[in-house]
């Protein structure tokens, strides 16, 4: 055997190495949902038995899901959660971008200086300062809690800062000036040339700020617990916090429900991990 | 010109940047004012007398030894998190940058805990460690067996579990754009001058990354240290208060105790922690930059 060869044989030996390790790896990172999803097709009896078990004694069995829907009220929590998730993504893209367009050009404004600094040093502050005061003033003076827009509208107050952020570098660095000069010359008003020439070419930073925001608007728990408290409003992660503190005795009811709170994110992530990983990378590496 | 009158720059600025100042400062700067008065006061939560009592929330803050003992716990707990978690994520960027087949799909696969919420994650965690590794043990042991969440230490040491699984995913993908920032062209002028494949990466590859790893020490330290929701749905503090960490017990303290004035004095405490990290990243992201 030649050294070449020798050479040869040692990288494949190496990539079926690593190939075998990371398969081993990911079956690891995944073994928890596996289990929950052998588990749900089983009766309480056989979870209770041998959780490990592929197929019960009792066989295989579809009940779980119709029962945990019905006592989640799943369609209904799926729909909160939807409509707060897309109104607040939508809303926070379109504030964040008008507010970082004037912010970037005319960054000498007094205004626009203290606004920005303000929101980055903003950035710092944890949800726990400001959650007791946040109840205070909307639930106790101003009585707007258990509202869907107000979730809404908190939600984009919290997220301003940081979408702002990104957009400010992204015109900083991908618009060019002259551009909007064109327009402006060419009759648009500020107001046009943002809307015609600069928003859409902010297209890559838009999908960036959307995906990281509305995954975290529809997984989060704590801000939408304390504005939420009617039972017909609840989200998915409320809504599953609720029903385990309800059945959690019913194991089959709760891997179901499990399974349910889960099941729409990782189906979106079927069709979009492409843009979701790009998304999540780009906005970590900037931010 | 009319460009440079003040209404018409008020004009402007409103257009653009009224409604984001509307939402941020009613979300943001509002509460935390409010917050700052609270810390004052001696409120109840129910009534609407706020009465004034100076600094002694502050007093009882410090002398609270369930929130400076929830505080150690949350040091201990973020140091091991954060260590494991970015030597998981350092490990999986590595082998799916290294060219295997698939590569694409192991990255989209590792991320997957990331998609979903803290709470659902928890009580996923709860049903393994309480039935699937009780079922193990007792299949291996022929006995019975303790959960891990029931014992003290044992908790603490599956918070840290799930956090690292939770996060590992997400660090690997900025590991990832760290690796394959790093020009091939260098690493073979390296193996050329006689580096072997660990010196090359010690030497030029991990140097050049550095960014990728202040990004990623930082959004871990300040995950691990607010951490809430899987702290929540996995050991809700149990057994004995063992596992309540630092913005578990400021929760309690307000809106379980109704201690509100205490509760948001330790929240201020908190947030200056927090504030001292986010200022120590800035230093040191702009320190020690390596350019290739």
């Amino acid at each position: 055997m030649t050294a070449n060869e020798k050479a040869a044989r040692k990288k494949k030996i190496n990539h079926a190495i690593t190939i075998i390790v990371l398969i081993i790896l990911f079956l690891l990172f995944i073994a928890p949902f596996i289990l929950v999803v052998i588990n749900v097709f089983k009766v309480k009896a056989d979870i209770n038995t041998n959780p490990l078990a592929l197929i019960g004694a009792h066989g295989f069995t579809w009940q779980n899901f119709p029962e945990a829907m019905k006592k989640m009220d799943f369609w209904n929590v799926f729909k909160n959660s939807a409509i707060i998730t897309t109104c607040a993504t939508i809303l926070t893209i379109l504030v964040s971008a008008m507010a970082s367009f004037v912010i970037v050009r005319n960054g000498k404004w007094k205004a626009c200086s203290i606004l920005f600094a303000l929101m980055i040093a903003s950035m710092v502050i944890p949800f726990q300062v400001l959650m007791v005061p946040l109840v205070s003033v909307y639930g106790g003076i101003f009585k707007i809690l258990n509202s869907r827009l107000t979730l809404i509208l908190m939600h984009t107050g919290f997220s301003v800062s940081m979408a702002t952020f990104m957009f400010h570098g992204a015109i900083n660095t991908n618009i060019p000036l002259e551009l909007e000069e064109a327009a402006l010359i060419d009759g648009c008003t500020r107001w046009q040339t943002f809307w015609k020439i600069v928003f859409p070419l902010l297209k890559p930073t838009i999908a960036t700020v959307a995906i990281i925001d509305a995954m975290a608007f529809w997984n989060d728990y704590l801000l939408p617990s304390l504005v939420l408290g009617e039972k017909n409003l609840y989200t998915i992660p409320i809504a599953t916090q609720a029903f385990y503190g309800t059945y959690s005795t019913d194991i089959g009811l709760v891997m179901a429900a499990l399974l349910l709170a889960m099941l729409p994110i990782l189906i979106l992530y079927l069709f979009l991990q492409k843009y979701i990983v790009a998304g999540v990378t780009s906005g970590a590496v900037k931010g | 010109m009319e460009r440079n009158t003040m209404s018409y720059k008020a004009r402007q600025f409103l257009m653009f940047a009224g409604p984001a100042l509307i939402l941020f400062c009613m979300v943001i700067i509002i509460p935390f004012v409010y917050g700052l008065y609270l810390t004052f006061t001696s409120w109840d939560g129910v009534s609407a007398s706020k009465p004034f009592v100076g600094i002694a929330n502050y007093v009882s803050a410090f002398k609270d030894y369930y929130f400076w003992s929830a505080i150690g716990r949350t040091l201990i707990y973020s140091a091991f998190a954060v260590i494991f978690v970015n030597i998981v994520a350092f490990v999986l960027a590595y082998l799916v940058t290294s060219g295997v087949k698939g590569q694409n799909f192991f990255r989209a696969g590792f991320f997957i805990p990331n998609l979903i919420g803290g709470i659902v994650l928890g009580y996923v965690w709860k049903f393994v460690f309480n039935r699937a590794f009780v079922a193990l043990g007792e299949a291996i042991t022929a006995g019975t067996v303790p959960s891990l969440l029931s014992t003290t230490g044992g908790a603490m040491f599956c918070l840290i579990l799930v956090s690292v699984w939770q996060y590992a995913g997400y660090m690997m993908l900025i590991y990832v754009a760290g690796f394959m920032s790093v020009p091939d062209s260098l690493k073979e002028a390296a193996m050329i001058d006689g580096c072997t494949p660990s010196q090359a990466m010690r030497n030029v590859t991990i140097p050049l990354m550095r960014s990728s790893f202040v990004t990623c020490l930082f959004l871990s330290i300040t995950r691990c240290f607010m951490v809430y929701d899987v702290n929540l749905s996995l050991t809700k503090g149990e057994p004995f208060n063992s596992s309540v960490m630092a913005a578990m017990h400021v929760y309690n303290k307000a809106f379980v105790y109704k201690d509100y004035g205490t509760g948001q004095a330790e929240a201020l405490i908190l947030f200056i922690v927090c504030a001292i990290i986010g200022i120590t990243q800035v230093y040191v992201g702009k320190k020690g930059e390596v350019s290739a």
